[in-house]
């Protein structure tokens, strides 16, 4: 990958100089400690834009004050990225206007930062109470909710702050990242085989996703091709993953509202898109398919056969659901206009995928930074604009259409097998690094990968679509009541695993 | 609502016998070795990603708690001497319900659950497939609530936890406190190879390993998820109803 080199000082106005004709807009920002290498740290900035992506290196020697300028004030995308540099580096971006912990919690001391390459990986932590201060909200007659870690359902861990006065909620403040298992550090000297097994395990919903990403950051960077029918294979699991998460999300939602008809509906329309999944490659959530270098299972004609009854099978009774859906004024009414999320805001926070092409941002990777077969595939990107959580079912509901459709054709259109089906990944140039990307069910995963000698990972970082998305959740929230937080977070439908890492 | 009863009664009853489900063909359940042939190379062993392979003179044994069910030890043995199974009724019993646990005692503890258990989730740092699939058990095809097992809100309505994830540093006081509020007699199940060995991302500095090294665990669950079907079974077997 080529950067762009500057200084750290210079990046919060080189970074304005290149989105000022808003055609680009920041989607990944990580620090990478190369004190090794040239004796700074070095923060990277990734921009999307007009089919493909600008990456910026910036340096800061270890010598001088660990400080930049912060890039917060003009990109509010930018809040949770400088935080977590700041956390896990050390590196503090001057002019931050809210610098509070982010992926460490009170339990770790101060000083100490985990992601430098001279933190030892088993070193003993002792416990500490550092301050994690959540937001208040102060007035006659405000209260606060404080909810979770532990959740009344079976939901990932996440800590919501609501601060009320009645039904209304005024702000909500997330403490997140209870389950970061310091996966980036983890994988650090590990082989590319060995950490693709993790890479895999960030997230089960999006276990081909992120093991797709993963695999085509090592490909780009070994200049390697895989078979054009491993490319089918992995764009056909690419779509199963992302219509069994849809189709589970509408009737999750369901749950959100209490219409239980369409929760056992959805449900068990899920269970028979995870026996699919499970037909084809042995796991419920599509693991062990998509490996670095190709595919490890064939589609054989009964498996070919056996999606397609499965796809028309859900097909038929997918459109009932929705008839169901559609019909109920009670249901209609707690979606419509309900949780807003303006396209204004959704632009300054970056927000990606569905919640984004539900705000009118009309992105995706799949079309506009086209990877795999999707060049060859015909399909659209349904976009709405009312931000609500109505827009955001009703743009699942277009993408299941749109899965169903890209299925049936890859099943027509996969070529011949030609004997293999992968190809071995050679010996990559030290010190390299790559951006490998998808778009998951939830938006893009992007993944940066720099090797060291012998093809061990020197850094790895994940930026999931989870991660774009979560601040998204608090501003949509205010101004809605607060039996609408669980369906207002539900219509986002956000994987802690992805965001936490 | 006539759409809606018309729906219902259209589908049918849909709900199966626990294990009632289809084994696919390319399923990898059990790792089933066959010593005899082994030329002990050890290979299966460095390239398990887990570590849940240990050798011990010559002979070599499979920890199926850490075991993701990836298939690698399989594909890379030269000697073609490890398989996969469709077995996937690897529950196990321990602690309070093991087998150092007095007879009349671990009947008493099951007949007090038998009749209904009441479960809390906690998630201590899992890739959200185990809950996916403990959500799963909800739905109406393996109907949980038909065996008196049931999802309950809170800790103190619980008689046991279904521990998902590997313990994180940041969750480690939510696990105490939840076990903590949970009223005796209480069972704990480890669900999946991260709660169950730990092992799955390697050590780290925000992980603590698995869930027994922090509280008492009755029953391991391996898979990486487990299906439903193997979930069931360990439900099942914790509470004497097979």
């Amino acid at each position: 990958m080529e950067y762009r080199e500057m200084t750290a000082y210079d990046l919060a106005s080189q970074a304005k100089a290149v989105c000022s004709d808003g055609k680009y807009n920041l989607t990944a920002m990580f620090a990478n400690d190369e004190r090794s290498m040239n004796g700074c740290f070095s923060i990277y900035c990734i921009f999307a834009g007009e089919g493909i992506f600008k990456a910026f290196k910036a340096m800061l020697s270890s010598e001088e004050k660990l400080e930049f300028p912060s890039l917060t004030p003009s990109f509010p995308s930018a809040a949770w990225y400088e935080r977590e540099i700041h956390d896990l580096f050390g590196l503090v971006p001057i002019g931050h206007p809210d610098l509070r912990r982010l992926v460490l919690h009170e339990n770790w001391p101060l000083g100490l930062y985990p992601l430098r390459k001279d933190f030892v990986m088993d070193m003993y932590v002792p416990e500490a109470d550092t301050p994690y201060p959540m937001a208040h909200v102060h007035g006659e007659g405000m209260f606060e909710v404080p909810v979770g870690p532990i959740h009344a359902g079976i939901i990932e861990p996440g800590h919501f702050r609501f601060s009320q006065s009645g039904e209304q909620i005024i702000n909500v403040d997330a403490k997140l990242f209870f389950t970061h298992r310091g996966i980036e550090k983890g994988v650090e000297g590990l082989s590319i085989e060995l950490a693709a097994y993790r890479a895999e395990r960030i997230c089960g919903a999006c276990s081909v996703s992120h093991a797709l990403s993963y695999a085509q950051a090592i490909e780009t960077m070994a200049h390697i091709h895989i078979p054009r029918r491993a490319e089918y294979i992995r764009t056909l699991v690419a779509e199963l993953e992302r219509l069994y998460n849809h189709v589970g999300d509408i009737g999750n939602l369901c749950a959100g509202l209490g219409f239980s008809v369409g929760t056992s509906h959805g449900s068990r329309l899920k269970e028979l898109l995870m026996r699919l999944n499970e037909r084809v490659t042995g796991n419920r959530f599509l693991r062990g398919m998509v490996i670095p270098g190709g595919v490890s299972y064939d589609i054989t004609p009964e498996i070919s056969q056996e999606i397609q009854k499965g796809v028309e099978r859900l097909a038929s009774e997918f459109v009932d659901l929705m008839g169901l859906l559609h019909h109920n004024s009670a249901f209609v009414d707690r979606v419509n206009h309900t949780g807003i999320l303006t396209r204004h805001a959704a632009l300054d926070l970056g927000v990606v995928g569905v919640a984004g092409r539900a705000s009118g941002i009309d992105r995706d990777l799949r079309r506009d930074h086209a990877y795999s077969i999707y060049e060859s595939l015909k399909f659209t990107v349904p976009v709405q604009t009312g931000g609500d959580v109505d827009a955001r079912l009703w743009i699942r509901i277009a993408e299941v259409e749109q899965s169903l459709q890209m299925i049936r054709q890859i099943l027509t259109d996969m070529p011949d097998s030609q004997g293999t089906l992968q190809v071995p990944i050679p010996e990559i140039k030290p010190y390299s690094s790559g951006l490998g990307y998808s778009e998951s069910a939830r938006g893009s995963n992007l993944h940066w990968l720099m090797i060291g000698e012998n093809n061990k990972i020197y850094r790895y970082v994940v930026r999931s679509a989870s991660y774009a998305n979560w601040p998204a959740v608090t501003v949509a929230s205010p101004g809605n009541i607060i039996p609408d937080f669980p369906l207002i977070n539900k219509s986002f439908e956000l994987c802690y695993a992805c965001l936490d890492r | 609502m006539i759409n809606i009863l018309k729906k219902i009664i259209y589908t049918g009853i849909v709900t199966e016998k626990y294990d009632g489900g289809p084994v696919p063909p390319r399923f990898r359940g059990e790792v089933v070795v066959d010593n005899k042939g082994c030329t002990d190379c050890q290979v299966c062993a460095t390239v398990c990603p887990t570590k849940a392979i240990v050798i011990t003179g010559g002979e070599m044994s499979i920890n199926h708690n850490a075991c993701i069910f990836c298939g690698r030890c399989v594909e890379h043995c030269e000697s073609q001497q490890i398989r996969h199974s469709d077995h996937y009724k690897l529950a196990t019993l321990s602690g309070r319900l093991g087998d150092h646990t007095g007879k009349l005692l671990k009947e008493r503890i099951r007949s007090i659950f038998g009749r209904s258990l009441h479960i809390r989730h906690v998630d201590v740092g899992s890739c959200n497939a185990c809950d996916f699939e403990m959500n799963a058990l909800s739905n109406p095809i393996y109907d949980l609530q038909q065996y008196g097992i049931d999802f309950v809100p809170a800790p103190r309505h619980a008689d046991m936890l279904m521990v998902t994830g590997v313990v994180t540093r940041n969750l480690t006081q939510a696990l105490l406190m939840t076990y903590e509020a949970t009223p005796n007699p209480k069972i704990v199940m480890a669900v999946g190879a991260c709660a169950a060995s730990g092992q799955v991302f390697g050590s780290s500095y925000a992980v603590r390993g698995a869930v027994d090294e922090l509280v008492p665990v009755d029953i391991y669950v391996p898979g990486c998820p487990p299906r439903p079907q193997a979930l069931l079974y360990g439900l099942l077997l914790a509470i004497d109803k097979l």
